[in-house]
């Protein structure tokens, strides 16, 4: 039985004490909410930063032949992006909103473990400046890919390989403490009255995210450690000329990045589990089949790993055990998306922009699942492993999926965390263009893929020509439409329309605090009214704004 | 009303049944399929393309419909309809991706197990035997500074006991006549269950190449014309019998070498004959590589300090690029070269004016090509006897200067 605080309304409670004041964003600070924006600001930072890398990939690949930039640095420059992509943007960007968003809405007034919150994110800075460092050490920065295989790992310049192991450890340090608070502080800190199943989507998500940061990053320290020790002194963990063996490093690999995968998608489901219903006015459907689908997914996200290494060799009975059981994740998998797209259908649509990025994120994941089923049949794998195809499929689930759930979070969010309204209009801007730029930039690497184009080149065949200029051209219009977005959060954050507690009617408890929320979070213990989706049957607010909870229409 | 949205309805549906077959058939989005394994794919991928383009437009076809038709009305500041779920509904958009994705499990394991993936002989691994490959002069260049330390890690110490029952057996040629002086790279047939190939260490820690009986109980020749790509009993699940071609493929930074299994000739290129089996045994030298045609469908990773086999017909005449689709350093990009596909006496001719460079009595000019055949028994180094094949590769002079580099280099880990 769920229940909310009466709505302020469309008013903003009155003397409450001061948000955060700036300085503290610098600081180390405790509060939940500002290291939640801690993390966004410097994830976000991060993905400009990734998004240059990724331009100067793209840049090189306008032509066929090798003539931007040395064949070393094309090497470096894609396992950078990979590497800022996934370690310090998007896996940090989700935690912020994990941090920002868990103790709102579970009723909470902080994490479980404040200063353990402020830590894992003062890791992240020092390791991403660490890895940036790496361009200015002799030989390069790392250049064996994000996937750092050995041999060549090992062959690798050394210094940058060892920044690169260092800096990805401290990341992966980082993100096991954030893991720690997400599930305790979901564990142990909800309101009284909030059952499992009153929880809202988010919070699901989060645990299942937290469960298997919790299971997975300790294997990637591991093998990065043994990686390090191969690297500087010379011991053979993976070096076959020593006996050691480096299908190893593969399956230690990937039992932490594939469910790396599911860190970095498990969050924004949930936060396009939240944002779908309020914007469509709507109760989620099927909530227990999405928060379940979750946890099935933290599962068999676990079991999955081997189908990165269907070409590796891997003995036939385990290629198609994994064949099988990735498949299998395309059925929970299935039940978000459908449930999602019920939830719209015959909805009241707000079309702004969150719901706008929160329905492209599901147009675009889906074309990203079903080439991931077809990637899971391992006779098709072995066709078009490391190529163009593969890029193409994790662009979908990581920038189709993550990237625009993680937009669709930012506008519909904003409001809250400062105070202010985004602008509309540049807002439609910015979907439409990174929608253009990211489908011109990733659709047509699908039939380079099947056609022959292998990735991680800097020169190809001239029959490719055309198609890499499309997706050049894809890519500069995606870096053009990142600006559209930082003049609005940066013009609406300081002079931005002031935001009300509640702009868009939601009926999660982190809409029922003022906007920004105070320091504690609540100015009165919250009070649960009625289920977090209940749109259609929410209960009627007097306007004296004071409802009593003993006679109110509950709901589940 | 009810009749009317019912037979829209079907309508939709078989509408969306065609365009999906339509589009899953007339994509156009491969190239040509030159071996019998590639159409064998193609068919599964065909079948993924139809079923991925029905979710596709069902999918975006639903959200696109919501945009236009719930739309919020200007004012309207009211909830929609309270639906929280309808249990039937999701059961059946639970079991309907769970029959899917199971018919196309079983659907994909039936396929590999046609391209004969699931033969535990095709792609066992074991570690190269540096001592093995001495004895095939070609191999021994190729294989890896450390792979003597890597061979007897491998062998377990009863190994000379099985060898010597293995000596024993009737030993047979896979292909062409026994070259000269070169008994190590006699096969041996061996009684089922016996040994495994891992477990076939002679004396003098060789690895002879071990045909299983039920290889050569299955002597399938396949004929280019006789191939019908989608009839499944045309691919041969085991082989190799003596009429598959056995070829060493090794990969090092940044080229491919192939060394014919029982001759001398290694080349920079690929030559197969057309409609015959073909069994790659692939290994690498430095690096993690990938042997990929993407006309045959095929691809392996060439690991340092394994080998792996990987087999295929080839189906249609023709010269395709052979890939190195794994990541192996700053030149991966051009680690390309051809596979050509031609008819038997072609192949033949080819393979033959190989092999007059190793013999003896040929006129002086061929001695240096003897003695590049033989680098051990001349003390070359890898690089000097990769130069000439490195040119008929199109490597330039910095790629051998960085193979030349890595050659020198202390090794690190010894």
């Amino acid at each position: 039985m769920t229940i909310l605080t009466p709505l302020p309304d469309n008013t903003q409670p009155a003397n409450l004490p001061p948000p955060a004041n700036w300085r503290k964003y610098f600081s180390f600070s405790h509060d939940h909410k500002v290291i939640g924006i801690q993390y966004l600001v410097t994830s976000f930072f991060f993905y400009l930063i990734g998004g240059a890398l990724a331009a100067a990939v793209r840049t090189e690949l306008a032509t066929p032949a090798s003539d931007f930039v040395s064949p070393e640095l094309y090497n470096s420059l894609f396992t950078l992006h990979g590497t800022v992509m996934i370690f310090l943007w998007i896996v940090p960007a989700t935690a912020g909103f994990i941090n920002y968003l868990v103790p709102l809405m579970i009723g909470a007034r902080d994490m479980a473990f404040p200063r353990l919150n402020a830590l894992a994110f003062w890791i992240i800075p020092p390791a991403g400046i660490l890895l940036m460092a790496s361009f200015f050490v002799t030989g390069g920065p790392a250049g064996a890919g994000w996937t750092s295989y050995p041999p060549l790992s090992t062959m690798s310049p050394k210094a940058g390989e060892l920044i690169w192991i260092l800096s990805v450890l401290l990341l992966g340090s980082s993100s096991i403490l954030g893991a720690v608070n997400f599930v305790v502080t979901i564990w142990k800190m909800r309101h009284p009255k909030m059952g499992w199943n009153d929880m809202p989507l988010v919070c699901w998500a989060s645990l299942a995210t937290g469960v298997l940061i919790l299971l997975s990053t300790p294997v990637l320290a591991g093998a990065l450690i043994l990686l390090s020790f191969d690297l500087i002194v010379g011991t053979a963990f993976f070096n076959p000329t020593g006996g050691g063996d480096p299908i190893v490093y593969q399956h230690m690999f990937w039992f932490y990045s594939h469910p790396a995968v599911y860190i970095m998608i498990l969050p924004v489901f949930g936060m396009i589990s939240e944002i779908i219903p309020v914007h469509a006015r709507k109760p989620i459907f099927g909530y227990r089949a999405i928060a379940y689908s979750s946890l099935a997914i933290c599962f068999l996200g676990l079991i999955v790993w081997a189908h990165h290494m269907f070409t590796s060799g891997t003995p036939p009975w385990l290629r198609m055990f994994f064949m099988f059981a990735t498949m299998v994740i395309a059925v929970p998998t299935g039940i978000k998306v459908f449930s999602w797209v019920a939830t719209l259908w015959g909805g009241k649509l707000n079309l702004n922009s969150a719901l706008f990025f929160a329905m492209g994120f599901v147009s675009m994941f889906v074309i990203g699942g079903i080439s991931g089923v077809m990637l899971a049949a391992v006779p098709f794998d072995i066709h078009v492993h490391d190529t163009y195809f593969v890029v193409a499929h994790f662009h979908y689930v990581l920038f189709g999926g993550s990237v625009f759930g993680l937009y669709a979070g930012i506008y519909h969010w904003f409001p809250k965390m400062t105070g202010r309204m985004m602008n509309e209009t540049l807002g439609k801007i910015h979907f439409a263009l990174t929608f253009i730029g990211f489908n011109l930039t990733f659709l047509p690497m699908h039939k380079l893929g099947l056609e022959g184009m292998n990735r991680r080149i800097a020169e190809y065949d001239p029959k490719y020509a055309t198609i890499n200029m499309i997706c050049t051209i894809g890519t500069y219009l995606l870096a053009v439409s990142t600006f559209p977005f930082i003049i609005n959060a940066v013009w609406s954050w300081i002079k931005g329309e002031k935001a009300v507690a509640n702009p868009w009617s939601g009926l999660t408890l982190e809409w029922s605090t003022s906007s920004p929320p105070p320091e504690e979070n609540f100015e009165t213990e919250p009070v649960l009214l009625c289920h977090p989706y209940a749109y259609g049957k929410r209960p009627q607010v007097p306007p004296s704004g004071n409802l009593d909870p003993a006679t109110s229409p509950l709901s589940t | 009303m009810k009749i009317p949205s019912q037979i829209a309805t079907l309508l939709a549906g078989i509408l969306l049944t065609l365009l999906s077959l339509w589009y899953g058939y007339n994509h156009h989005l491969l190239p040509i399929a030159a071996s019998a394994e590639a159409d064998l794919i193609d068919d599964l991928f065909n079948v993924m393309m139809t079923i991925g383009t029905g979710i596709f437009i069902l999918v975006q076809g639903a959200l696109l419909w919501v945009i236009f038709r719930y739309r919020r009305k200007a004012g309207d500041d009211t909830d929609a309809k309270y639906i929280h779920g309808n249990i039937p509904l999701e059961i059946v958009w639970t079991a309907i991706p769970a029959v899917i994705v199971l018919a196309l499990s079983i659907y994909s394991f039936d396929i590999y197990e046609q391209m004969g993936g699931l033969n535990p002989m095709d792609h066992s691994s074991h570690l190269a035997s540096a001592h093995g490959e001495e004895a095939h002069g070609t191999s021994v260049a190729n294989a890896g500074p450390g792979a003597a330390i890597a061979a007897p890690l491998e062998a377990p110490p009863e190994a000379s006991t099985t060898a010597t029952a293995v000596d024993g057996t009737k030993a047979t040629l896979p292909t062409g006549e026994n070259p000269t002086g070169e008994d190590a790279v006699t096969p041996v047939i061996v009684p089922p269950d016996a040994v495994t190939p891992k477990d076939v260490v002679s004396p003098d820690g060789m690895a002879p190449n071990v045909v299983t009986p039920k290889e050569v109980a299955i002597p399938v020749t396949v004929p280019a014309d006789s191939v019908k790509p989608k009839n499944p009993a045309a691919v041969p699940a085991t082989i190799p019998d003596r009429n598959s071609v056995i070829v060493n493929v090794n990969g090092l930074q940044f080229a491919w070498l192939f060394n014919y299994e029982g001759t001398e000739v290694t080349a920079g290129e690929l030559h197969v004959p057309v409609g015959r089996d073909v069994r790659l045994n692939i290994s690498a030298m430095d690096v993690l590589h990938a042997f990929w045609v993407p006309e045959f469908r095929v691809k392996q990773d060439a690991i340092p300090g394994r080998t792996v086999s990987l087999r295929f017909l080839p189906t249609k005449v023709g010269e395709y690029p052979v890939i190195c689709a794994e990541l192996c350093g700053a030149y991966h990009g051009v680690m390309k070269t051809k596979v050509v596909v031609e008819p038997e006496d072609a192949f033949q001719a080819w393979l033959t004016s190989q092999q007059v460079a190793s013999r003896p009595d040929q006129d002086p000019q061929l001695q240096q090509a003897i003695a590049l055949a033989h680098p051990s028994t001349l003390h070359l180094s890898d690089a000097d006897y990769l130069a000439p094949y490195a040119q008929r590769l199109g490597v330039t002079v910095e790629h051998l200067q960085s193979i030349q580099a890595m050659q020198q280099m202390p090794d690190p880990h010894l």
